[in-house]
């Protein structure tokens, strides 16, 4: 047949002649040792004979150029390199942790525990507490999750289970755009477009029919808790919808083919089978989506009318721990008013380390085995 | 120079379960041994402790002593890179370089270890492909098509040539043709028929047919023991050990 | 009868149900149309030559532009890819090859958490870093803010597609003799090449508008200025400034700053969204 070997290039070549730098085990062990041998992969090897092109077969230890000792070492220094990296990252927490500490530390002693649960914010007094603005953190973002895990859980449950699939990418990619604009642009969209819908139209109206609850009650600024939590809520639907879609696909087919065998309508199906199966998840979903809602920072400092009060209205003016930061960070004057700001930075750090972590275990409870869809 | 494989107490395990047991088996140079043995006998791991492929898997562990030649695979100072480099493997499923054309792929295991005369790659790639009986078919795209747009049978023999290109001493075959049609399949067993006669082959294969056909010799395994290693023809007619003429004869596996 | 009354009551909750699923994920996007549609409209009138290379002007002058706060993100974006892309490709590299033990557990686990961390921490972070240590605002301290952003973008997204290369791929370059690095670096990364480039442009997006780490790290600048060790403009600290003016003028820059903005950052999501749908392992068998 015309595929037999190249005669030329066959075992009778491999078997005769001597082999100037042979392999074997003398080859191989003394490649590295031989005192001529190249220190760097630059320097072609002088042992190395010129092949003969189609009779390539006696010189086989030798079609390398990097001697398996200079591999061995290539390795050490390549896995030191990712390593060196992947301490980077973790240091870089550290450094976090770290600097936050350290430069918080006057506060923290001067303050204790109470900073915590004290109301007063007096630059001129130098005295500090931090309750307003947990308040307002939290406060905030519970609006936003009212708000933004129904619309969310249905987007995921419609782009999964019902969109046609013409129409899936697309619609997949504008909630992924939603995710890509920036902070400062939702800060500036709900500075002149948000705000006065809400103060001219949709408080009005709150305070009409809703207002003996005393959540919607007092001046209409436009500005405030609402507001905050209201653009919040579009900024974390992306993260809690494209998460809860990951989970939601994690639930086995067999699941939802159960359901249908056993005569459920779609939507029984997605209750019995897939709600329910998805619930561990989902809430992680929520809870990561709360930890985003606690760290954004230009949004909400541009709408939330940064006055820190505790109110019970949400038409009323308050601060975040991020909004007070981003307010207050760069005029703050004097070592103890600079610390208490940094303290602030901590606290949030914490808050979101808690939230983030929990979340995290949720999600990984339901979507371990599958692998994550990328991002 | 003499290539046989000689094993001695050979043992492996994935994490605490040991999947070989003492293996003792020499094979001769320039001949083809063919392993064969019910599924989760220990075949594949075997072959794969030849090249030290064993260890790339997490939480494994082999010892025992393997002579290729005058080589000590297991030896102090023997670097598994070096093992392989003499040591060709061709795997179950073809796994050519998706990203490199069909050249790349047959020089790749020069390119990527530093083979300095680039000029005389071309002659290698052309004979390593002529070796695998792949040249005809591709000697008018090499740069241009990719190893992966090739057909399944194609590819493995682009993965027998890419193999062939740093000229090893032995070549090991994990089911070569257990992922590919009839006819791709006896292309391939032609092909090692004629390697054989340059190569140490150890073809793994569950096909018994397979097994007389292109090996002199079988070695038969069972839930990590070698239970007999002789001519094929032997084995296949005479098995000396009960377990092994259930297993020809079809009683089990 | 009964049951026809039970089916046509779970007929109409389905329907309902169905309807509302899909209802829900209409209104999802109308906020995204409401805010393109606001930018172009307010912005657009006001964008043109002299808003790309003109430096701000004040208050009740004409003309002027954000040439200076282009040109000063433009060199936060590069000077933080430089932290951010080697080192979140090292790590991912790490997590992918190296990490399937303990240890790769804890910088997976630091890396999510590192992600979690409100951008305005991590500014005050490198403000502490640079801008206390030196005494002085500068790009350089916005640029390790951005950058350390970055990583663990890129990593866990580099871990991800590197994963998806098959082992048999790896398995083949080991039988070659080709050592680990080289295996790594010259037939696993570039199989996944398409997935990286996309994480690395996921990162850009994602810090691209970040304004909180700016404030207090590379604090803005109404003038020219290309020295990474002083205060330099960004186009979102701009942005924000404008914003919050009470001039019409400024608010009219603020919104041709986020038109500009926002179609450099779509630009990157939309075009490498569309080559990571084209399949990140085209071929690979």
């Amino acid at each position: 047949m015309h595929t037999l070997p190249d005669p030329t290039a066959s075992g009778d070549s491999r078997s005769d002649g001597p082999r100037s730098d042979g392999p074997g085990s003398d080859g191989l062990r003394s490649d590295g040792l031989r005192s001529d041998a190249p220190e760097t992969v630059s320097n072609p090897a002088p042992g190395n004979a010129p092949l003969v092109a189609m009779a390539p077969g006696t010189q086989m230890g030798s079609r390398s150029r990097l001697t398996a000792k200079e591999s061995v070492f290539a390795d050490g220094v390549f896995r030191s390199a990712v390593t060196f990296c992947a301490i980077a990252l973790v240091a870089s927490v550290g450094l976090i942790v770290y600097e936050l500490i350290i430069q918080s530390h006057l506060s923290m002693s001067k303050f204790g525990f109470g900073f915590l649960t004290k109301q007063i914010w007096d630059p001129v007094g130098e005295d500090f507490g931090a309750l307003p603005f947990i308040f307002g953190t939290l406060v905030s973002a519970l609006v936003a999750l009212i708000l933004a895990v129904p619309l969310s859980i249905g987007t995921a449950l419609f782009l999964t289970e019902i969109c046609p699939r013409v129409i899936r990418p697309i619609l997949s990619m504008l909630v992924e755009l939603l995710a890509a604009i920036p902070s400062v642009i939702y800060g500036l969209w709900g500075y002149f477009v948000l705000v006065p819908v809400l103060r001219l139209h949709v408080e009005p109206f709150l305070a009409k029919y809703m207002g003996w609850t005393g959540l919607f009650s007092g001046r209409m600024y436009g500005f405030g808790m609402l507001a905050a939590g209201t653009i919040l809520a579009i900024m974390i639907l992306p993260i809690i919808a494209s998460i809860t879609r990951e989970v939601i696909m994690a639930v086995p087919r067999q699941q939802r083919e159960a359901a249908l065998a056993l005569g459920a309508t779609k939507w029984e199906m997605l209750r019995i089978a897939v709600l329910r199966n998805a619930r561990p998840g989902i809430l992680g979903a929520i809870i990561l989506g709360m930890g985003r809602a606690f760290g954004e920072t230009m949004a909400v400092t541009m709408l939330i009318g940064n006055r820190a009060e505790i109110s019970k209205s949400l038409f009323a003016p308050g601060n975040t721990l991020a909004s007070v930061i981003a307010n207050e960070f760069t005029e703050a004057v004097g070592n103890t008013y600079l610390s208490a700001l940094v303290e602030m930075a901590l606290i949030l750090f914490v808050l979101t380390l808690i939230v983030n972590g929990l979340a995290g275990l949720l999600v990984w409870s339901i979507t371990r085995g599958t692998p994550r869809a990328l991002a | 120079m003499d290539a046989g494989i000689h094993v001695k107490d050979l043992n492996a395990w994935f994490g605490s379960t040991q999947a070989l047991h003492g293996i003792n088996i020499d094979m001769p140079d320039k001949q083809s041994t063919a392993i064969i043995g019910p599924s989760g006998c220990g075949k594949s791991t075997f072959v794969r402790c030849l090249n030290r492929m064993h260890e790339t898997l997490p939480d494994t562990r082999v010892d025992g002593k393997v002579t290729v030649g005058d080589m000590e695979i297991y030896g102090k100072g023997v670097s598994a890179v070096s093992v392989r480099r003499r040591i060709g493997m061709v795997f179950q499923k073809p796994n050519p370089f998706p990203t490199m054309s069909i050249y790349d792929n047959v020089a790749s295991g020069l390119k990527l270890n530093g083979y300095p005369n680039r000029s005389e790659l071309d002659g290698i790639v052309e004979s390593s492909l002529k070796k695998a009986a792949l040249w005809e078919e591709v000697k008018d795209d090499l740069k241009k098509k990719s190893g992966a747009s090739l057909s399944g049978g194609q590819q493995q023999r682009l993965c027998i040539a890419r193999a062939l290109a740093v000229e090893p001493d032995v070549l090991l075959m994990d089911e070569p043709a257990s992922a590919l049609d009839p006819i791709s399949t006896s292309k391939i067993e032609d092909l090692i028929f004629e390697l054989k006669k340059q190569y140490t082959v150890v073809i793994v294969t569950h096909n018994m047919q397979q097994a007389a056909r292109v090996a002199e010799f079988t070695a038969f395994f069972l839930m990590g023991n070698m239970v007999e290693f002789d001519k094929t023809e032997k084995m296949f007619t005479k098995p000396s050990d009960k377990r092994t003429e259930d297993y020809i004869t079809g009683r089990f596996g | 009868m009964t049951t026809q009354n039970i089916q046509w009551h779970r007929r109409l909750t389905n329907a309902l149900a169905l309807g509302v699923i899909t209802f829900f994920a209409l209104i999802v996007t109308v906020p995204l149309f409401l805010i393109l549609g606001t930018v172009v409209k307010r912005g657009l009138p006001a964008l043109n030559l002299a808003f790309l290379t003109q430096i701000p002007v004040p208050i009740g002058e004409t003309g002027g532009g954000m040439a200076n706060a282009i040109v000063g993100s433009l060199m936060l974006l590069a000077v933080a890819s430089l932290i951010g892309i080697p080192l979140g490709i090292g790590s991912g590299v790490f997590l992918a090859e190296y990490g399937r033990n303990k240890y790769g557990n804890i910088v997976r686990f630091t890396a999510d958490v590192l992600n979690g961390v409100p951008s305005i921490v991590i500014g005050m972070t490198a403000w502490a870093l640079v801008v206390v240590t030196q005494g002085h605002f500068s790009m350089m301290a916005g640029s390790v803010a951005l950058g350390i952003m970055m990583i663990p973008v890129i990593a866990r997204t580099t871990e991800e597609v590197l994963l998806l290369v098959p082992q048999a791929i790896r398995e083949a370059a080991f039988g070659l003799g080709i050592p680990k690095w080289r295996t790594t670096l010259s037939v696993v990364v570039p199989t996944a090449k398409a997935g990286i480039i996309t994480s690395i442009m996921l990162a850009f997006a994602r810090i691209a508008g970040e304004t909180a780490p700016l404030m207090f790290t590379t604090l803005g600048n109404e003038f020219w200025s290309v020295n990474p060790n002083q205060p330099i403009a960004a186009m979102p600290l701009q942005i924000f400034k404008y914003a919050t003016m009470p001039y019409d003028q400024a608010h009219a820059q603020a919104w041709t700053g986020a038109l500009v903005l926002i179609t450099i950052i779509m630009t990157i999501v939309i075009v490498f969204r569309l080559i990571a749908s084209r399949g990140t392992l085209k071929g690979a068998s």
